[in-house]
């Protein structure tokens, strides 16, 4: 006996059970609802009639406070922007270069490769505000001719080179995750170890790493405040002279919401790739 | 030892990994235009006698000469020069996943071979064509089945014009159903007269296309002759257990 076949595009799911799996995902997503906003009014309740709550709200969400210090938060905030952005190319460059120069075995090269591997050690092993006062006080110190002494240009290089010793090791990572196998199918049509890099290698690996890079530039996005240390009036330095001019807290507050705006949609897209790229990977199959 | 019609001649290979010994002194001549087979249980050395012959892998001691003038084993020997002249397909296809399948056959004769974006386009959709593959040229390899990344990596191989292919267990890691097409393809090179290595596992097709089956063990070639003496006549007594296995 035959079963009958149906064409190979039918989708056929049971009305009933159909009917019965949306009533349950209604009434899941009504319970979720529901308690969430239970506990949300149990937060708000048990806060709201604590007797220091009115302090809390006057320190740090001070609606006038709020209104008066925002808009100088976020035209000081611009100068974080720019930091990140010249930072960020820098970076990626520097990253890269030294994760290639430790992958590179010629012996003529074993000072390039040591002296990469020292940057990373060093400026992995530096706390970055250190880096940020070492150079930032200390170069302008020199009083060299030649040498810049803007804060903001040496508060920019000391987190490049932070920064750069970072993401030459997710760069080394990405490059140590392609598979031998690719090499050697590469050096096995005549490509040359550069070739290989270059044409084979790199792209996999930049392609692997980029969920790991966005985190770093989150983490470089929230870093720029660090450069505050050095005097430029940036968000967060900005923040502290509204602070402590007016004895409130509420600047600081808008200055985290600011950082948190353009960190969360970021995150996001984070996760989004991250998401992507492992779903790529379970289906790629033949690598 | 070297016979007149030798075009690749391995004279005495030895080659060990961490202390162990996987080739022992292991000698192998194969004439031009022919194929040979190389069988023999896992680790008896056949996938690294077929990669020392493209210079993969770099040989302990012995020497593999190349049509008497290509010297593979020689200090200062020009691997890429190697490379170019000796194709091989691995059992695990081995396709860059990041290019297309036309971008992957077309990269070495662009930058290898130095040949024109134009010219290294239409040569591969021949090739592909000729396999077969031609509605596959703008997939990325994660759309292929085994079967067709398979003959994709040969056709990657073959664009290289090399005078040599290896094959190693280029059908090991394929769904039954789909060693027939890749098996065919090796047919029609065979048929074109390219020289052939092939390190296998399927018994029949050896015995079908191969001039000389060499059967390896421990690190050697045990015993070696054409598939009807290997297969009806074999004379050692490990040759013949193994073929009792396999059967």
């Amino acid at each position: 006996m035959n079963n009958p076949a149906p064409d190979t595009e039918t989708v056929y799911v049971d009305p009933l059970r159909q009917a019965r799996s949306r009533k349950k995902a209604r009434q899941d997503a009504l319970i979720g609802v529901a308690s969430l906003l239970g506990f949300v009014a149990l937060v708000v309740l048990l806060v709201g009639r604590s007797s220091d709550w009115d302090t809390v709200a006057q320190t740090f969400f001070n609606g006038d406070q709020f209104a008066e210090s925002f808009p100088g938060l976020l035209q000081a905030f611009w100068l974080n922007v720019r930091i990140f952005f010249i930072a960020e190319p820098l970076i990626l460059i520097i990253g890269l270069l030294v994760a290639l120069a430790r992958t590179v075995k010629s012996p003529i090269f074993l000072p390039i490769r040591v002296l990469a591997t020292l940057y990373v050690d060093i400026f992995r092993g530096v706390p970055t505000i250190l880096v940020i006062f070492l150079l930032g006080f200390g170069m302008p110190a020199l009083q060299l001719t030649g040498v810049p002494s803007d804060a903001i240009f040496w508060g920019t290089a000391a987190l490049v080179l932070s920064y750069g010793a970072y993401v030459a090791e997710v760069f080394r990572a990405g490059i140590g995750s392609v598979h031998p196998s690719q090499t050697m199918a590469a050096r096995s049509l005549g490509l040359s170890s550069l070739q290989n890099n270059r044409f084979v290698v790199l792209p996999q690996a930049v392609r692997n790493v980029t969920p790991p890079l966005l985190n770093d530039f989150i983490s470089l996005q929230k870093d720029t405040a660090l450069v505050a240390v050095l005097g430029p009036i940036e968000v967060l330095r900005r923040a502290q002279i509204d602070t402590s001019s007016n004895f409130n807290y509420t600047p600081y507050v808008g200055a985290a919401l600011i950082f948190i705006a353009l960190t969360i949609p970021m995150t996001r897209f984070a996760d989004a790739m991250q998401t992507r790229s492992a779903r790529k990977k379970r289906a790629g199959g033949v690598a | 030892m070297i016979k007149q019609d030798s075009y690749i001649c391995v004279d005495g290979v030895w080659k060990a990994f961490d202390g162990y010994p996987v080739l022992r002194g292991t000698s192998l001549d194969v004439a031009q235009h022919s194929a040979t087979a190389l069988i023999g249980a896992s680790g008896s050395g056949k996938s690294t006698l077929l990669r020392c012959i493209n210079a993969l892998e770099t040989v302990d001691a012995g020497s593999i000469m190349v049509n008497g003038d290509l010297d593979v084993t020689a200090f200062n020997a020009d691997l890429d020069a190697i490379r170019r002249r000796i194709g091989i397909v691995f059992q695990s296809y081995n396709l860059f996943p990041h290019m297309k399948v036309l971008d992957n056959i077309t990269l070495g004769p662009i930058r290898v071979l130095k040949k024109s974006q134009k010219d290294s386009k239409v040569a591969a959709m021949e090739l592909l064509t000729r396999f077969g593959l031609e509605s596959k040229a703008l997939d990325y390899p994660d759309r292929l089945s085994g079967g067709q990344a398979q003959r994709v990596a040969i056709v990657r191989a073959l664009a290289m014009e090399p005078e040599i292919m290896l094959f190693d267990e280029i059908t090991s890691a394929l769904d039954p159903m789909l060693v027939g097409e890749v098996l065919d393809s090796v047919r029609e090179l065979r048929a074109g007269g390219l020289t052939i290595v092939m390190a296998t596992h399927e018994m029949s097709f050896a015995k079908e296309i191969a001039d000389q089956v060499c059967f390896l063990h421990e690190g050697v070639v045990w015993e070696s002759g054409t598939a009807t003496e290997l297969f009806e006549r074999p004379r050692r007594v490990e040759t013949q257990s193994f073929l009792q296995r396999v059967h």
